[in-house]
């Protein structure tokens, strides 16, 4: 999440003009860093070089060895002299320890007074320590060992003040919590013109998952990283296990533990991890090629040897994954690589001279064109390497083969891996009598409901089943049925700083493959350690088990545990003695050479209880670790209790390997075998179709975690607890989250013996007399929920008749939850500010309602109708409703005489960006960007096309009967400053709107919204899990977040200890129901309020939950004409509830004491647990959640107006034109770009939408002619009458959201480089994209024209996943393009040239590298041929692409070189729409 | 699930016999539906998020998880989901008003589910198939008198029964049944269903004792000294009286004085008793026993009855302050009424005058209703309607007096006997349930009440962990 970059010389000269470069590189990234509460503290910024030896020579009153034989440490030490005192003396000692020799100490010299005051109060004491070689063996390795050993010792007695940034015989780090520009005023070294170095890596952060320190900035000893570890929990707990398999002859091997260092952020866990593994003398390449590994698994271009390397070593260490730029040195190399994924920017130049420049954007440093050899980005996957020593560029093909070929990796697999396949089948499978089946679905907890809506529709079609209407059921922990223990679980996802990924259309980065077994020493290199038992996939069916079970593989030795304890004696006694000895019997299996340990509750019967498989699994886990015998033995499940993919999900995430839901397969085949069912499938099929949905949702909820593969999630604990005491997690689920804690082992006893009298206490129920459920629908005698009949009853007699009395009947049944707990709110009380003052005292109603908004609730999820009738009322109120995703018709823009304004405040910015136009943004009080919604973060969404009516298709500028996806990420929001950028492009358009960033609580979301903070939003919102209108998998609805008090909470006391709560203001939302809602919402800190589901039962919805089926009987979520006629709805009763909502708030305020709902903001001091809770209710503990803030400083948004932005181009443009635009006259200018000129043309596009709409202007009405390279989103929604020409280059997003005007973008004249070779612009390019065209003269990043709806381009080349959820507008490709083209292409036409790819393969390449799921390819028609040639040559006018003119001079033979990508759904649509016109005309 | 049935498929009509075969007769009116227009019908079902029916229907039917076994043709398996929330589906499936359909989402904008007709059929199913007993599968030891065998008390017996313990059912009366032996006409409830659910119950462990009459403190402690609980469900029998000049005319009775001695002539017993044939009849009272009164009168051949309702006619039509899914104050006509006779609204009996002892007329006077609901005799209005018979249906007001009283247990302010949630009353190990606690009410309060009740006492008698709730069948 920030800006890096690195300077290198292949001359191997090392000189001071390097370092100089490095920092201004540095600061020309600055935009991509951040600052917090006080702006002259940056989040951190450092440089990485080589050892300054000259520098040192001269200032050190001592003399040094020849250069290689002494190191130097960078040190940070405690400003306390004692404290300081012991840090030296444990570095004095590890180096004697190691046989070296301490030449003596340097206080590096320092301006403190260059750096924030923020900064400079943890500003450590920085000093260099010099050593000297004094023994032996691998010179590298012992600086690591001393390190290590120092910091371990250090911190063992006490402190945790000392640090060392760098320890090395060749490199050095200079960092610190500072601004970019303040580097080199603060370490005055850097000046000094004898500072020489071969090569500067630099990094200026952008801190969002950790806050702030000196230590936490980057680069670290080998690396610097943009973006996000999502696996590091994993990642962590694994490497900590492999410690215990390191060799122990090896002397120092013992100071190498933890090779993690506690406390250090992501980043510099990998770090340490690449640190350790360097020093145990693998190379550079090899150790990042390890654990940063390509996507390799579904890669058929992929050369078998290299395929063989990764292959071997998954088995050794799980990836690293998520969002990365990575650079990296060891002083020999230096080198840039980017995950699998692709997910942050890196391009780099190569100069004549033979300098190599890289960082997250180009243009960082001025090079004159002539110059310039190579211009290209780093992609996925694969790595840019200088060797240093012998001074040139090592080509990734070449390293990676060098690296692959090294051993024979291919033959030990043959020789060693375990296919499950190759294992001896067994003669029969078991299949449970039919009263024993049933007893066990009793006695796992099933349901009717379970039965129903989950494993039918699952072994019916293959697929998670979907709801909608949110949650409103009862936590888990208040829950009065004894629920399986999965469901006090919830799923942890993504958001803003590490997009989830798109499991469906991106696909080829997915892997659920896994190895079950033991890993020796990660340090040897064995055939041995690939003896593992190859899983396709983490679900066993029980016949896949049996094989496992009676293979005499020696890899595979397999021992099952029985995991069930007694019905008798005390509850938490039997279930602790059981866990342990189950424990210990783990251990022994391991110890007597088992390989994989199957925890299996089959054996259940009258005599004993299941332990929950999830308790007893994580359980094993857990002691495994601790024995340091884990790595020896795989865990599988063998669970009648899983049936959910939440379930397995948990089961993978707390250890298992594998899962066997052995009783659900078997009930799924006995409902296909039953005509009970109707499944209309034969038992085999359900089976399948059972695991294939259980596949499917895992790869969604790794994907929403922004995790790739399932060795990665495996173990990674991404999960956290709602109302699971400490003891409990503290002991069996560690490094767990549970924000209230809550029961303990007698609960979870109690519960699991209730479940087994269920189907052991009496006769064997049938499924028809199992529990009736009543979690996904209301049932009278099943889960507790806050709308039912009475409520829903109640709340429209009150708003249609206008009855207060029928209001406070359904305030008081929502409220009053003695009886029956459901919110976290209902378990709490009120503590008055003062005596109460009159009601009259209080803030009037009519300004309370300006505070209320309604959900984002797109048109085509909710009808015209509904849709309109809330913005009727919000407007005629004051407060304010939500376009949704989707756009808005422009008719609604323009109030009706007499009927009120029918627009929508806020408008939504999601992840499809459908019908975000200029004319779209600048008609919004308030823009909203979604990162995430209630119901389903970290999930996208999809629109069938046969929903998509001529109406929708309108708003969203798509085609109406194609499927319109929305991806799971926003394309632009791979990062926090990436974030910053989509605000700063937003303001840009639309400078007096209010920009606010939606969020989902979850823990750690208040360290999000203080990134989001910082990123410049003027308010966040935090939803609650719950929330939700649109259809959504259940599961997500169920599984996934926590309360929004929680989350609130959190997110309020971040903000106020960071001193940023000021700069923002806070709404939350989620299930809000009431007055009473809103007020513990105002005391946790939210001072705006979102409602959605009362709005809508105030309009006439009757929760149905059937949005998702076009079937809503009153209305609301429906397109049928016929449906959409029953709405019954008006703005009045959407009024009269805000107004009891208002009103019930002022009776709360005037009984505390408030007068206003500021003085309410943010005093959690104000709320407690009511008296006399009962129940599992009173093991909670609030105290956390209640907490206040420990930081003084304002308690709400004090900002009231939106947040500046810096000059742009525009303004100055705007500036000098005067009101020429207003007035419609042409105008043109020349101007000069650097890539810290951002979003230019926004300013310009907004200015046109506000006074001549979305029509726009006559075509070059406003011309812009740039040279150089333009920053981040040039031309970004440009508008209709706007042409823009860069000669140069551009960064990421040009043309986002372009509006109908008109880019082009060629190489500098002077350029010596081949145009499409080059990359010219940046990824992610036209990114929702509604009208206009673009030319591009040479290549285009990942993710070209993603969600284009309207544009046409044409461009020389891209990268990966190019014209992805595309779904209208023409892309020509006159050269290659990278894997996965036409991912999730709904609409439009390519054009794709076919004699090349990437590599300068042959032709025919291409279809291989398009995704076919969607599209056709077929030769060109006659009228495509007309179309091409006419784009081909307008390309040619606009850019002077040699390209296009070469292709032009042979047009007739280079027409059959191209393809035409045609999505099959809108080759049909048009042909419907082109018949109708026939017919109609 | 047909998503869209509600859209596409109209409601059916009730079937019954014809008018002129049906008076002839007192057997039942209703016919079932045909299978295929039963599936189609339950198709109509929406298979709500929160189905409101199943909030209206005071057992807690799962009615959208029957609807949808239904159209799929799994009688069997609807049976099984039926009888786990009613124990007597083939009884409210005839008799009951359902309170679900007029909660139903599908009458928001159209014509209920025909719930009760599949109800009705899914438990025809069952009868036909045979009531397989489920006696328990555990004994508890334990003994319950349950005294009053109407609904309320034999849902309560056999909850009870089936949770292990020793039920003793007592009836004073000749025959178990209560109200669903002799109150219902057998026009509207076939005597048959209940005797199939009666020797289920046998089967199942109940044992009855008729002609037990808990008359008083004496033989209620007798019961207590020989048993661990006991239940009085003895129903609200008393009958609303009509106080005016002319009461104690021969020919004036009340209903169940006319009502019972017909059903026990239906169950081929020979008896005197009230007989309307040739005279003209006065129902007073515009309920359910009235109507049932009006269509007894039709068979046995009255000359001409009329039946007369103090409150104002009611409209046909929902009003706004009285929106779905509230229970609906409008117009109610039962087969009865389609059989003929003559119904008149807001007339107020005002005194009954006779001839020799006997009556003859009856003179009454119209009245209004103003917004606060007082009423308000219209001056000028006065009529009178000969007649040879009049019953008075004019409900019940509670539990009989004299028993009550010599039970000696806390009552409310209405008269009925007190109990917390769980059914006990002021005395230790004394239960009550069904109209005798709540006043009268519906059938399906009463099975509701009994269910509720057997839970209490069960709860009372065993630490009910270990037991599976809910689920008892």
């Amino acid at each position: 999440m920030c800006g890096l970059g690195f300077v290198a010389e292949m001359s191997r000269r090392a000189h001071h003009g390097v370092v100089r470069d490095g920092i201004e590189l540095l600061q020309r990234l600055a935009h991509r860093g951040a600052a917090g509460s006080d702006p002259d503290t940056g989040d951190g910024a450092g440089i990485l070089v080589d050892i300054p030896d000259a520098v040192f020579r001269a200032a050190l009153p001592f003399s040094l060895p020849p250069r290689g034989e002494y190191a130097a440490g960078m040190v940070f030490l405690s400003r306390d002299p004692d404290a300081r005192a012991r840090e030296e003396r444990a570095l004095e000692e590890a180096t004697r320890h190691h046989g070296h020799e301490i030449l003596g100490w340097r206080s590096v010299p320092v301006d403190a007074s260059a750096i924030g005051a923020l900064a400079r109060s943890t500003q450590p004491v920085v000093r260099q320590v010099f050593i000297a070689r004094r023994a032996d063996g691998d010179w590298e390795r012992a600086l690591h060992r001393i390190r290590r050993r120092a910091t371990e010792a250090a911190r063992r007695s006490g402190g945790d003040g000392l640090y060392i940034a760098s320890l090395s015989s060749r490199t050095i780090v200079y960092k610190g919590l500072l601004l970019p520009e303040q580097i080199d005023r603060f370490y005055v070294d850097l000046r000094d013109p004898t500072f020489a170095s071969r090569f500067a890596l630099v990094h200026s952060r952008f801190s969002t998952n950790t806050l702030p320190t000196w230590e936490r900035a980057h680069p670290f000893r080998r690396l610097a990283h943009n973006g996000e570890i999502n696996t590091l929990r994993g990642n962590q707990r694994w490497m900590s296990a492999r410690e215990a398999a390191l060799p122990r002859d090896a002397a120092d091997v013992g100071d190498a533990a933890p090779i993690i260092a506690p406390g250090g952020s992501d980043s510099a866990a990998l770090d340490d991890v690449i640190d350790f593994l360097l020093a145990g003398g693998r190379s550079l390449a090899h150790v990042m090629m390890m654990l940063v590994p390509e996507a390799w698994a579904d890669h058929p271009e992929m050369a078998p040897a290299r395929r063989a390397f990764y292959e071997y070593h998954a088995a050794l260490v799980e990836p690293w994954d998520g969002p990365a730029a990575l650079l990296f040195t060891d002083g020999d190399a230096i080198g840039a690589m980017l995950d699998r994924n692709g997910l942050r920017p890196l391009k780099y130049v190569v100069t004549r001279t033979g300098r190599v420049i890289a960082a997250s954007e180009l243009g960082v440093l001025d090079v004159d064109d002539a110059e310039v050899v190579t211009k290209g980005r780093v992609q996925p996957g694969t790595m840019l390497l200088v060797d240093l020593v012998r001074g040139r560029i090592v080509d990734d093909d070449a390293i990676k083969t060098e690296i692959a070929t090294r051993k024979p990796y291919a033959r030990w697999i043959a020789e060693n891996k375990v296919d499950l396949a190759a294992l001896p089948d067994v003669p029969a499978i078991y299949s449970l009598p039919r009263e024993l089946r049933e007893r066990m679905l009793a006695a796992f907890g099933a349901t009717r409901e379970d039965l129903r809506t989950i494993l039918a529709p699952m072994a019916a079609k293959g697929e998670e089943p979907t709801g909608s209407m949110g949650n409103d059921a009862a936590l888990a922990v208040l829950s009065d049925r004894p629920l399986p223990l999965f469901r006090y679980f919830k799923q942890q996802f993504a958001q803003v700083t590490n997009p989830p990924i798109d499991p469906i259309r991106e696909e080829l980065v997915m892997s659920l493959a896994c190895a079950v077994g033991g890993e020796g020493s990660i340090l040897d290199e064995t055939p041995e350690q690939c003896r593992v038992l190859e899983l396709p996939h983490p679900i066993l069916t029980t016949r896949d088990l049996a094989r496992l079970r009676g293979s005499p593989a020696p890899g595979v030795l397999a021992r099952t545990l029985d995991a069930l304890f007694p019905l008798e004696g005390d509850g938490a006694e039997a279930l602790r003695a059981a866990l342990d000895d189950l424990a210990q019997r783990a251990e022994d299996a391991v110890d007597e050479g088992a390989r994989v340990i199957i925890v299996s509750d089959r054996a259940i019967d009258e005599r004993r209880a299941a332990i929950p498989s999830l308790l007893a699994v994580s359980a094993v886990h857990h002691h495994l670790l601790r024995a340091g015998k884990r790595l020896r033995a795989g865990l599988i499940a063998e669970s009648g209790e899983a049936r959910e993919v939440h379930d397995v999900a948990l089961l993978i995430g707390y250890g298992a390997s594998a899962v066997n839901p052995y009783l659900a397969l078997e009930m799924v085949g006995e409902m296909a075998t039953s005509a009970r069912w109707e499944l209309g499938i034969e038992a085999p099929a359900a089976a399948k179709n059972y695991v294939q949905a259980l596949k499917k949702g895992l790869l969604k909820v790794l994907s929403k975690m922004g995790i790739s593969t399932i060795s990665s999630y495996h173990g990674a604990q991404v999960f956290e607890a709602i109302g699971v005491g400490r003891d409990v997690i503290d002991r069996y689920f560690e490094g767990t989250a549970s924000a209230l804690f809550g029961i303990g082992l007698a609960e979870i006893a109690d519960d699991a013996r209730r479940r087994h009298a269920l189907g052991f206490g009496g006769d064997a129920p049938s499924p028809d007399e199992l529990d009736v459920g009543g979690a996904y629908a209301w049932r009278a005698d099943g889960e507790t929920h806050l709308w039912t009949p009475p409520t829903i009853a109640a709340l429209q007699r009150a708003v249609r008749l206008d009855d207060p009395r029928s209001y406070a009947e359904y305030a008081a049944r929502i409220n009053d939850q003695r009886e029956r707990p459901c919110t976290l709110r209902g378990l709490w009380d009120f503590v008055p500010h003062r005596s109460n003052i009159p009601l009259e005292d209080v803030e009037p109603a009519v300004s309370i309602v300006r505070r209320f908004a309604t959900g984002a609730m797109s048109f085509g999820s909710i009808s015209k109708e509904a849709h309109e009738n809330l913005a009727l009322a919000m407007n005629r109120i004051g407060g304010k409703s939500n376009s949704g995703e989707g756009g808005e018709d422009e008719a609604r823009f323009v109030p009706e005489r007499g009927a009120g304004s029918r627009r929508s405040a806020i408008k939504q910015v999601a992840s499809a960006r459908f019908g975000v136009t200029a004319h779209y943004l600048v008609n919004a009080d308030e823009i909203q960007i979604k990162i995430a919604q209630g119901a389903k973060p970290g999930e996208g969404g999809q629109l069938p096309g046969h929903k998509v009516d001529v109406a929708i298709a309108k708003v969203r500028h798509a085609t109406p009967g194609v499927t319109l996806i929305s991806p799971p990420p926003h394309h632009d929001i791979y990062s926090i400053e990436d974030l910053a950028e989509l605000i700063f492009d937003l303001r840009a358009v639309s400078a007096k709107a209010r920009i606010s960033v939606k969020l989902v609580a979850e823990t750690g979301v208040g360290t999000i919204a203080a990134g989001v903070a910082k990123a410049g939003a003027d308010a966040i919102v935090i939803s609650g899990h719950d929330g939700g209108t649109g259809a959504s998998p259940l599961s997500s609805i169920h599984h996934a977040g926590v309360p929004w008090e929680i989350g609130l909470a959190e997110t309020q006391r971040t903000l106020v200890e960071n001193g940023l709560r000021g700069r923002v203001r806070l709404q939350t939302d989620g299930q809000l129901k009431t007055g009473r809602d809103v007020a513990f919402a105002a005391l946790l800190g939210a001072e705006e309020f979102g409602f959605a589901t009362a709005p809508l039962v105030a309009s006439g919805c009757i929760m149905m939950r059937k949005c998702h089926l076009n079937t809503c009987p009153v209305g609301v979520a429906t397109q049928d004409p016929v449906l959409r006629a029953r709405f019954k709805g008006q703005p009045e009763h959407v009024i009269n509830y805000f107004f009891f909502v208002a009103e019930e708030l002022r009776a709360i305020m005037a009984r505390l004491g408030f007068a206003t709902v500021d003085e309410m903001v943010g005093r959690p001091d104000h709320v407690a647990p009511r008296d006399g809770i009962a129940g599992r209710a009173r093991l909670l503990d609030f105290g956390a959640v209640l907490a206040p803030a420990t930081a003084a400083g304002p308690r709400h948004g004090t900002a009231h107006k939106p947040h500046g932005r810096a000059r742009t181009v525009d303004d100055d443009v705007l500036f000098e034109v005067g009101g020429a635009i207003a007035r419609g006259e042409p105008i043109a200018r020349k101007v000069t770009l650097h890539n810290s000129d951002r979003a230019v043309g926004a300013g310009l596009a907004g200015e046109i939408a506000r006074h001549h709409g979305s029509q726009g202007l006559p075509p070059d009405t406003v011309i812009l002619h740039a040279r150089g390279t333009a920053g981040q989103s040039f031309g970004a929604f440009a508008a209709t009458g706007m042409a823009l020409s860069l000669e140069g280059a551009a960064n990421d997003y040009v043309g986002k959201g372009l509006s109908g005007g008109v880019l082009a973008i060629f190489p500098p004249r002077r350029a010596r480089f081949s145009a499409e070779a080059s990359a010219i612009v940046g990824n992610t390019v036209l990114y929702g994209a509604t009208s206009g065209r673009a030319f591009f003269a040479g290549r285009a990043g990942e993710r070209f024209a993603v969600r284009n709806s309207g544009a046409t381009a044409v461009v020389e080349g891209l990268g990966d996943h190019g014209c992805e959820y595309m779904t209208g507008g023409v892309v020509v490709v006159l050269g290659a393009t990278g894997r996965n083209f036409a991912a999730g292409m709904s609409g439009g036409v390519a054009y794709v040239l076919d004699d090349v790819d990437a590599a300068g393969g042959a032709r025919g390449a291409f279809a291989a590298r398009c995704n076919a799921a969607l599209v056709d390819l077929e030769p060109l028609d006659l009228e495509d041929a007309t179309k091409l040639r006419a784009l081909i040559e307008e390309h040619v006018a606009r850019t002077g692409s040699t390209q296009g003119s070469r292709l032009l001079a042979s047009f007739a033979a280079a027409v059959g070189r191209f393809v035409k990508v045609t999505p099959r759904e809108y080759k049909r649509a048009i042909g419907a729409a082109r018949k109708l016109e026939v017919h109609v005309g | 699930m047909a998503e869209r049935g509600f859209l596409t498929i109209g409601r059916a009509p009730k079937r019954e016999r014809p008018i002129p075969e049906r008076v002839r007769d007192h057997s039942e009116v209703a016919l079932p539906l045909a299978p295929d227009e039963l599936r189609e019908q339950a198709s109509r079902c929406m298979d709500c998020g929160i189905p409101f029916c199943h909030q209206g229907c005071p057992l807690g039917n799962v009615i959208p998880e029957w609807n949808d076994l239904v159209q799929r043709g799994r009688l069997d398996e609807a049976a099984v989901v039926l009888a786990s929330t009613n124990n007597f589906p083939e009884i409210t499936g005839r008799v009951c008003p359902a309170p679900c359909e007029a909660s139903c989402v599908v009458a928001l904008d159209g014509d209920a589910v025909t719930i009760k007709e599949i109800e009705r059929s899914i438990a025809e199913h069952a009868v036909g198939a045979g009531l397989t007993p489920r006696p328990a599968a555990i004994t508890t030891g334990k003994r319950v008198a349950i005294v009053g065998s109407g609904p309320a008390g034999l849902a309560c017996a056999q909850e009870l029964a089936r949770r292990g313990h020793a039920v003793t059912l007592l009836e004073r009366d000749d025959r178990i049944g209560g109200l669903l032996r002799y109150g219902i006409p057998d026009f509207k409830l076939d005597r048959r269903v209940l005797d199939a659910r009666l020797a289920q119950m046998a089967a199942e462990g109940v044992r009855f004792v008729t002609g037990a009459h808990v008359d008083g403190r004496a033989a209620l402690d007798a019961l207590l000294a020989a048993h661990d609980a006991v239940v009085l469900a003895i129903g609200a029998r008393a009958p609303r009286d009509l106080a005016v000049p002319g009461r104690d005319l021969d020919g004036v009775h009340f209903a169940m004085d006319f009502l019972t001695p017909q059903n026990r002539r239906n169950a081929g017993e020979e008896l005197e008793g009230i007989t309307v044939t040739g005279e003209r009849v006065i129902v007073i009272g515009g309920g359910d026993t009235g109507a049932d009164c009006v269509g007894t009168s039709h068979r046995q051949g009255a000359a001409a009855v009329v039946q007369l309702e103090v409150m104002s006619l009611p409209a046909t039509t929902r009003s706004r302050d009285n929106p779905w899914p509230a229970w609906p104050l409008v117009l109610r006509t039962s087969s009865s009424h389609d059989e003929g006779g003559t119904r008149d609204w807001a007339v107020l009996t005002k005194s009954l005058r006779g001839e020799a002892g006997r009556v003859t007329a009856l003179d009454a006077i119209r009245v209004a209703f103003d917004a606060g609901g007082k009423m308000r005799e219209l001056p000028g209005t006065e009529l009178s309607i000969a007649c040879d018979r009049v019953l008075l249906a004019m409900g019940f007001v509670g539990p009989e007096a004299a028993l009550a009283d010599a039970l000696g247990l806390a009552r409310d302010a209405r008269g009925n006997i007190r109990t917390d949630a769980a059914g006990a009353t002021s005395a230790p190990r004394v239960f009550a349930a069904g109209d005798a606690v709540r006043g009268q009410s519906l059938v399906v309060w009463a099975i509701a009440d009994g269910r509720r009740v057997a839970r209490g006492v069960h709860a009372a008698l065993t630490a009910s962990r270990g037991l599976r709730e809910g689920a008892s069948l």
